[in-house]
């Protein structure tokens, strides 16, 4: 069990950060470690991928030296995929760090129970 | 190849780079770019439809120049023509209705970035529907999320900055499960577009090897896309969303961002894993027993709440809990009647989102329930407009509930052993449906007593003809259901 383990070291690590990060996402009161916790599992999600992609002993898919063979690369589909996932993370750690500001300005706290709280009161 | 091939892919890039110039626009100019976009997309879904029902089969369009196992490709058959066919029309009549109180609530300034949001919803909405591509279809989830939370923040009142808030938080757990099993299907399969991965996977299922990665494969998929649906445990997020944001995005949010998701996953069950693997991997039992929970917890839920929004949004908890007891029944026949009742749910929890908007605006703004005596008379459009839909919701004979209502309970007969749940379930939640949804149109129809105050002319004629367009169109499907539900078994047919 140990040694499956050791061998796929790169996904059993990319499934404990991603188990971290979407606990932090849903437990976590407050919005800054929330969007932390989104962030960690986003990347954990991307190094799975990256490891997936990467074959031992090969290169980059870059022809320099005028080797066409398949076998001397590694896949480079994984790290395309990677680089739109990064993008859209991006945008989407931008989106709610801008809501969060929103939400401070408003109820100059972070905690979300206590945002609910104060815009349930507000209300009345 | 024929040129009506080609307006899918048209459909999708016309509406991204309509977003982006409704960004730039004054307002009136960004609302006519949008309303003509989401028509044009409407005649465009329709001559599709047209095309692909002349011709009886599907069409697999390539984007760019590379074949079938690298490029991206979309597909389209009758039922994706229809769904896109769906969608446009009930977002027109949600933004056609609510188009007086995206003036009232949002700020001048910001309104033309509202219609950047619903080019952008659209144009995602179309992706998820037509792609074949499952990565494409994670971009455009995301891209569907982003800018539904833009339709629910953008009126900028304290409640409805928590409720995007709450959204996101739990879209993107969604999301961040989807992704990961989307990327353990790339790793064990090694292909993207959807029908080589069934092809891997059907050898894979028949040989019996990565069998606990396919089972948590199908879990991940499917609970990730049922957390961004709302199904039941995961619907917290739902009334505050809702509840709070102006009407045409609550209209557009509960009928067309939830439903894209659950046609997504309905395309993945057929086209990405297979049906069969996804029943013998018993999946939908869970999907089934989280469905029928779904449906008692909800109605309970809006049969306490006394804020008339609030129980409208509630409702739909109770029926996303329909449509996944559907999919949960494990047949053709129950997917077929969880497809009738996305395009039912949908065409009555508009009409009902957009009516109750009146009934309120009739009331001078007060939503509570107990104040809403005899608005019925102040507003009789509306009035008419939530009758409808509450029949509808209650499954009344003529109105799109019932046949779905009926359905879902032929459909249970072919799998017996979740037949009597089904029934059961099935009865509990129409009586509970008939206690708030008739309760509220008995009330709004109650005499006051005093003179009846003319109808103040506040939400205009785009309100009223919404109304009765999409009150029509209720009424059109509950009473020809015959060849809509001879059009979703086709499409069900050419899926596999």
């Amino acid at each position: 069990m140990f040694t499956a383990l050791w061998n796929n070291v790169e996904a059993t690590v990319a499934i404990i950060l991603f188990g971290i990060g979407f606990t932090n996402l849903m437990l976590n009161r407050n919005m800054i470690k929330k969007i932390i916790g989104f962030d960690i599992m986003d990347s954990a999600i991307y190094l799975f991928l990256a490891a997936k992609g990467y074959i031992k002993g090969r290169q980059a898919p870059i022809v320099v030296n005028g080797i066409q063979d398949v076998e001397a690369y590694i896949n480079p589909v994984p790290a395309g995929l990677v680089l739109t996932g990064i993008v859209v993370s991006v945008s989407v750690s931008a989106l709610m760090l801008a809501l969060t500001i929103r939400l401070y300005r408003r109820y100059h706290t972070l905690d979300i129970d206590e945002i609910t709280m104060l815009s349930r009161k507000e209300e009345k | 190849m024929e040129f009506v091939q080609n307006l899918p892919f048209f459909g999708i890039v016309l509406a991204l780079f309509s977003g982006v110039l409704c960004s730039i626009l004054k307002r009136k100019l960004a609302r006519a770019v949008c309303l003509g976009l989401v028509m044009a997309e409407l005649i465009a879904s329709f001559l599709v439809l047209l095309f692909v029902l002349r011709t009886g089969e599907s069409y697999v369009y390539m984007m760019g120049h590379f074949p079938a196992p690298w490029g991206n490709e979309i597909r389209v058959g009758i039922l994706e023509a229809f769904t896109a066919l769906f969608f446009c029309a009930i977002m027109l009549l949600s933004i056609l209705g609510g188009l007086k109180h995206i003036e009232e609530d949002l700020e001048e300034s910001k309104e033309n970035l509202f219609y950047t949001m619903i080019c952008l919803l659209l144009s995602s909405l179309l992706a998820l529907v037509y792609t074949n591509d499952l990565f494409t279809a994670y971009v455009f989830v995301e891209i569907n999320t982003i800018s539904a939370c833009g339709l629910i923040v953008i009126r900028q009142t304290g409640r409805s900055l928590v409720g995007g808030v709450k959204y996101m938080i739990m879209s993107l757990l969604g999301s961040g499960l989807f992704l990961i099993g989307l990327c353990m299907i790339y790793d064990i399969t090694g292909h993207l577009l959807m029908s080589n991965i069934k092809e891997s996977i059907t050898e894979l299922a028949a040989t019996g090897e990565y069998a606990e990665p396919l089972t948590i494969i199908i879990a991940l998929v499917s609970v990730g896309l049922a957390i961004k649906s709302a199904l039941f445990p995961f619907h917290s997020w739902l009334p505050d969303t809702y509840g709070f944001s102006t009407p045409a995005s609550s209209a557009i949010m509960s009928s067309l961002v939830s439903k894209g998701y659950i046609f997504l996953l309905i395309k993945i069950i057929y086209r990405v894993i297979g049906f069969d693997v996804i029943v013998s991997n018993r999946i939908t039992n869970v999907l089934f027993v989280f469905g029928l929970a779904g449906m008692i917890i909800g109605s309970l839920n809006a049969l306490k709440e006394r804020d008339i929004r609030r129980m409208v949004a509630y409702s739909s908890v109770a029926q996303i809990g329909y449509i996944y007891m559907g999919i949960g029944l494990g047949t053709v026949y129950g997917m077929a009647a969880a497809l009738f009742h996305i395009y039912s749910h949908a065409s009555g929890k508009s009409l009902l989102f957009i009516a109750q908007s009146g009934l309120t605006d009739a009331n001078g703004g007060k939503k509570s329930l107990l104040d809403m005596k005899g608005v019925g008379f102040r507003n009789k459009i509306a009035g008419l407009g939530f009758t409808v839909g509450s029949l509808s919701m209650v499954g009344i004979p003529l109105f799109a509930g019932f046949i779905s209502k009926y359905n879902f309970a032929t459909a249970s007969m072919y799998s017996p052993h979740k037949m009597l749940a089904t029934l059961i379930v099935l009865a509990i939640s129409t009586v509970l449906n008939a206690m708030y949804f008739l309760r509220t149109v008995i009330r709004i129809y109650t005499p006051t007593g005093e003179a009846a105050k003319p109808a103040e002319s506040k939400t205009g004629p785009s309100f009223a003809v919404a109304v009765a367009v999409m009150a029509l169109i209720n009424i059109a499907i509950g009473t020809c259901s015959g060849p809509v539900m001879e059009m979703i078994e086709r499409g069900l047919w050419m899926f596999s």
